[in-house]
């Protein structure tokens, strides 16, 4: 099977052809590795490719599928793994200086399980350094450029994970969603993306940016392989206290979810001021297709969604600096020579070792949590936190999926934001609100505004309701293509 | 000089008697090279997760239960940031807001009396590592062999006003954790460590004056010196017009002096925050009365029944029960002999000299404990007689033989079979004509110089009740 052939297929169909003995695992990752040598340059979506670990994987699963050892849909197939994901003997840099030396002696529970199933590593995906940022241009490995334009930024934190799949680098891939880093780097690069529930995906290997918040999620072309993906990697895991028992998703019923009678809400914050007009025209325009569909569609306000970014800073930040002062100098990762005394080395190698915008974190959350501030904000955001979970609580009451944009705007330009980063802070209004309470939720390729980049829309549901959302984001890929739309397919209107 | 008097609260640490570490499957084993108790966990390696020992929390509700404190029913971890090599993830997990133990009171006994002390709380929470300096490189290094052993924290009230107090309280705590198997609490090893927060105001006066904190004394003798230095060292301070700065004070044990660490004003701000990687652990109303239903019987409590049920004497009962190595060995032995008293007697008069006399604490005594039970059984049996018994139980306290293959081996059975004893006797009375000859001419004493000649010609292991009828019969037929 050539590349251009495999272009065409979705990771279920992939590993049907392998099955099938149509093509192999092998001729497959070769294929992958060639085109990402080729293209990688430009569009730096890969830190780390496993040319020989991946070569090696495909043999083996090979193997496995012809002895009967390997039976799973998804067995063969390559993946690309967002790099703050530990992989045993690969490098996992988290995008920083800081661990660009960083070997994990150990394999997180996601890989281990996708190694179960015989899936191919192909390599580690570039970020925003420690998932911090929106646009992965915070990476030390430089920025990933989106495939829909070179001028623009493939969203983030995943941008890496995205931008592969965008541009065929990857057929499907892992991200980690701490305020929508699977979600708006999918939406701006016309992938699909899921965020599952707080706790059905072990974060055990998941380097920890804001550990309440961080969940670990597929990116795919389709919201079948994404489902296909999510059931490898979900279910309780002893290694992290905090993952819970998860049913899988039943993938026929995925494929063939009828949403006739199913309740739509819409939360009119999400659809106000500070929201493109052109986002906004076209996730109203994929929400009359349910309409048409018979589900039915209300406005409800919402007006906690004021309070949506600064809860999130508070609580993220707060999480994120003690979960990153373990990097300080003493046991792996950036050291920097010629010191001779402790608090030198300290200081050093955490002013060396990190970039702007973690530093920037770093102190915000020191400053949330140090004495005689810490009611005032850290209080007040678990505060705020409650109020927002009793929101949702109400909404899931009358509705059984809430739909948004993913993000306010498409595709930012490059550069922009890095010089004002509360504006890219701004721009996670719609996608924060749903880690502070752990729910689930989908960015499905809705459209594209009038320069030709994609627009996002996003389903959200009730805990552990992942079947419900990956079906009427199903019923929705039946029926439009704007999934299946590549860069050079791209029209300026 | 105005009469002054001492505030003492106490912060004791105490490592607990897990398998394993709190939140990793990493053996808590002291010794050990370094570095080889350690994995990604407890490393903290980067995403790596805790996952918590079960066992951590029994012991701790155990501790609380035996020291009279409430339980809290819903428990939360919490994170205590700060810098330092030995501590990997830049954070312990430990427990601010909600400990697992408050309001408890335990009672000591010194010269004065009896009083309560009064526990603030217990938490639970994880050891540091241990940095090592290499005067020959001049290079620091770090162990994490003790990073994420399994600690709990018993915080007093601030109700001591001796060191006589804060002994008898440490004993009473050491006591009490080593009877539950909670902690060995060697406080040589660093199982067990205590914190000194010290005052000292006007006899008469009501509000504290200001403290300092000694940290990690590793002795009860230095924890004593260091109480009457620091207090010394106050009234001085304040008598010649000064005043006591709060701050951190380190014992040093050699010179006998406290001096200064770090002062208040450069207190650390621990932003603590709650730990999102555990959930909240909720104590049952059924799990509580499983811990209360299994608690070991207590020193006190061993004691009264030792002394009242078994019928040992106060003074054998007090020695026994004031080290948890004597009750195992003394439950142990009772049981295998059948006589309490015999089992206490033999471990007053013989076992406590051998430590004695090898100069080798209880605690360190490394005596299988079934050994001495064995013997005094072999004795009452009447299998050796006391004399052999009591040279086994120095071979086995030496040297570890097993009593009954030792007996065996050495030939050091009793003879109580007449057909081996009568030839020996006949042969004595044969060797003896005088001696005998004046026996039956009517004088008894040469009775007993007859069994003596026996029992030589026996090699002592004979029964002396046998060899006495045996020869009583003999000469009885040459009458």
């Amino acid at each position: 099977m050539t590349i251009e052939e495999i272009k065409t297929l979705s990771a279920l169909e992939i590993g049907k052809a392998i099955k099938d003995g149509r093509t192999s695992s092998r001729e497959v990752t070769r294929a992958m590795l060639d085109l990402i040598r080729e293209k990688n340059p430009a569009v730096n979506a890969y830190t780390y490719i496993a040319e020989e670990e991946a070569m090696a994987q495909a043999e083996q699963a090979d193997a496995d599928i012809r002895s009967g050892k390997l039976t799973g849909d998804l067995a063969g197939v390559p993946i690309a793994i967002k790099d703050n994901i530990c992989t045993k003997g690969m490098i996992t840099s988290c995008g920083s200086k800081m661990l660009y030396n960083f070997l994990p002696p150990y394999d997180a529970t996601v890989i281990r399980k996708l190694r179960e199933e015989g899936m191919v590593i192909l390599g580690k995906t570039n970020m925003d350094e420690f998932a911090m940022g929106s646009t992965t241009e915070t990476s030390y490995y430089g920025p990933t450029l989106n495939p829909w334009g070179e001028d623009r930024v493939p969203g983030g934190s995943s941008g890496g994970s995205a931008a592969a799949v965008a541009a065929d680098l990857a057929v499907v891939s892992l991200g980690s969603d701490t305020g929508g880093s699977i979600r708006q780097p999918a939406s701006f690069c016309g992938v699909t993306g899921l965020k599952p529930t707080y706790g059905t995906v072990s974060r055990y290997g998941l380097v920890a940016f804001a550990s309440s918040l961080d969940q670990i999620g597929p990116i795919g072309r389709d919201i079948n392989d994404v489902a296909a993906v999510y059931n490898l990697i979900c279910g309780i895991d002893e290694k992290d206290q905090t993952s819970t028992e998860t049913k899988k998703l039943d993938l026929e019923a995925v494929k063939n979810f009828d949403v006739k009678g199913m309740k739509i809400g819409l939360p009119e914050q999400y659809f106000g001021e500070g929201i493109d007009k052109d986002v906004k025209d076209v996730v109203m325009q994929a929400v009359k297709f349910y309409e048409d569909r018979g589900a039915t569609v209300e406005t409800f306000p919402m007006p906690i969604v004021d309070y949506a970014i600064p809860t999130y800073y508070i609580i993220a930040c707060a999480e994120a600096c003690s979960n990153l002062s373990r990097y300080d100098g003493i046991k792996y990762g950036y050291r920097p020579e010629g010191v001779d005394d402790l608090m030198e080395l300290f200081i050093r190698s955490r002013s060396e070792g990190f970039g702007m915008e973690v530093k920037r974190r770093i102190m915000l959350g020191n400053f949330v949590l140090s004495s005689g501030y810490y009611d005032a904000y850290y209080n007040k955001a678990l505060q705020a936190k409650a109020l927002i979970k009793k929101a949702f609580d109400e909404a899931f009451e009358k509705y059984d999926v809430v739909i948004g944009p993913v993000a306010p705007t498409t595709a930012l330009k490059c550069g922009e934001s890095l010089s004002d980063p509360l504006k890219m802070y701004l721009g996670d209004i719609c996608t924060v609100l749903i880690n502070i309470v752990g729910l689930p939720a989908v960015s499905v390729p809705a459209g594209f505004d009038s320069n030709g980049l994609p627009v996002g829309m996003q389903l959200i549901g009730r805990h552990y309701s992942e079947q419900t959302l990956c079906g009427a984001a199903a019923a929705f890929q039946r029926e439009n293509d704007h999934h299946t739309k590549r860069a050079q397919d791209k029209e300026v209107k | 000089m105005a009469e002054y008097e001492m505030v003492i609260g106490l912060e004791v640490h105490a490592e607990l008697a897990t398998k394993s570490k709190i939140f990793c499957g990493c053996s808590t084993k002291f010794g050990g090279d370094p570095n080889t108790h350690v994995c990604e966990i407890c490393s903290g390696m980067p995403g790596t997760l805790p996952t918590l020992n079960k066992s951590v929390v029994e012991f701790a509700v155990k501790a609380g239960t035996a020291l009279n404190c409430e339980i809290t029913r819903r428990n939360k971890f919490d994170r205590k940031n700060y810098f330092y090599p030995d501590l990997p993830k830049a954070y312990q997990v430990s427990q601010l807001y909600f400990p697992i133990c408050r309001n408890g009171k335990v009672e000591i006994r010194t010269d004065k009396g009896t009083k309560f002390i009064g526990i603030h709380e217990i938490h639970m929470e994880e050891d540091a590592g241990k940095l090592v300096h290499d005067p020959f490189t001049e290079q620091t290094l770090v162990d994490y062999n003790r990073c994420g052993v399994p600690l709990i924290e018993i915080v007093s009230e601030p109700d001591f006003r001796s060191a006589d107090e804060v002994i008898a309280y440490l004993e009473k705590l050491r006591d009490t954790l080593q009877y539950l198997g909670v902690s060995d609490c060697k406080m040589q090893e660093g199982s067990m460590r205590a914190d000194v927060n010290l005052s000292v105001r006007p006899v008469g006066q009501t509000e504290f004056g200001t403290r300092t904190e000694m940290k990690n004394i590793n002795s009860l003798k230095a924890i004593a010196r260091a109480i009457e230095y620091e207090r010394e060292r106050q009234i001085d301070l304040i008598e010649a017009g000064g005043k006591v700065t709060q701050e951190t004070r380190r014992w040093d044990d050699d010179r006998e002096i406290t001096y200064a660490m770090r002062s208040k004003e450069n207190a650390q701000d621990y932003k603590y925050f709650p730990e999102p990687d555990l959930m909240p652990i909720v104590i049952s109303d059924e799990y509580l009365k499983q811990v209360e239903d299994n608690m070991p019987e207590l020193a006190e409590a061993k004691k009264e029944r030792y002394m009242n049920e078994l019928g040992l004497p106060e003074y054998d009962a007090d020695i026994i029960t004031g080290s948890v190595k004597l009750v195992g060995v003394f439950e142990k032995t009772a049981e295998i002999c059948g006589s309490p008293k015999d089992a206490s007697n033999w471990i007053m008069t013989d076992l406590l000299k051998l430590c004695n006399d090898a100069h080798i604490a209880v605690e360190d005594m490394e005596f299988r404990t079934e050994s001495l039970g064995e013997i005094i059984k072999m004795v009452s049996d009447g299998k050796i007689n006391r004399k052999t018994g009591k040279d086994v139980l120095a071979k086995a306290f030496a040297e570890g033989v097993l009593p009954e293959e030792y007996v065996e081996q050495n030939n050091l059975a009793q003879v109580s079979d007449l057909s081996a004893i009568e030839p020996a006797i006949k042969d004595v009375l044969a060797n003896n004509g005088k001696a005998v000859g004046e026996y039956l001419a009517g004088s008894e004493k040469n009775f007993g110089f007859l069994v003596g000649q026996s029992m030589r010609a026996l090699k002592g292991q004979a029964d002396p009740q046998a060899v006495r009828s045996v020869l009583q019969k003999l000469l009885d037929e040459m009458r």
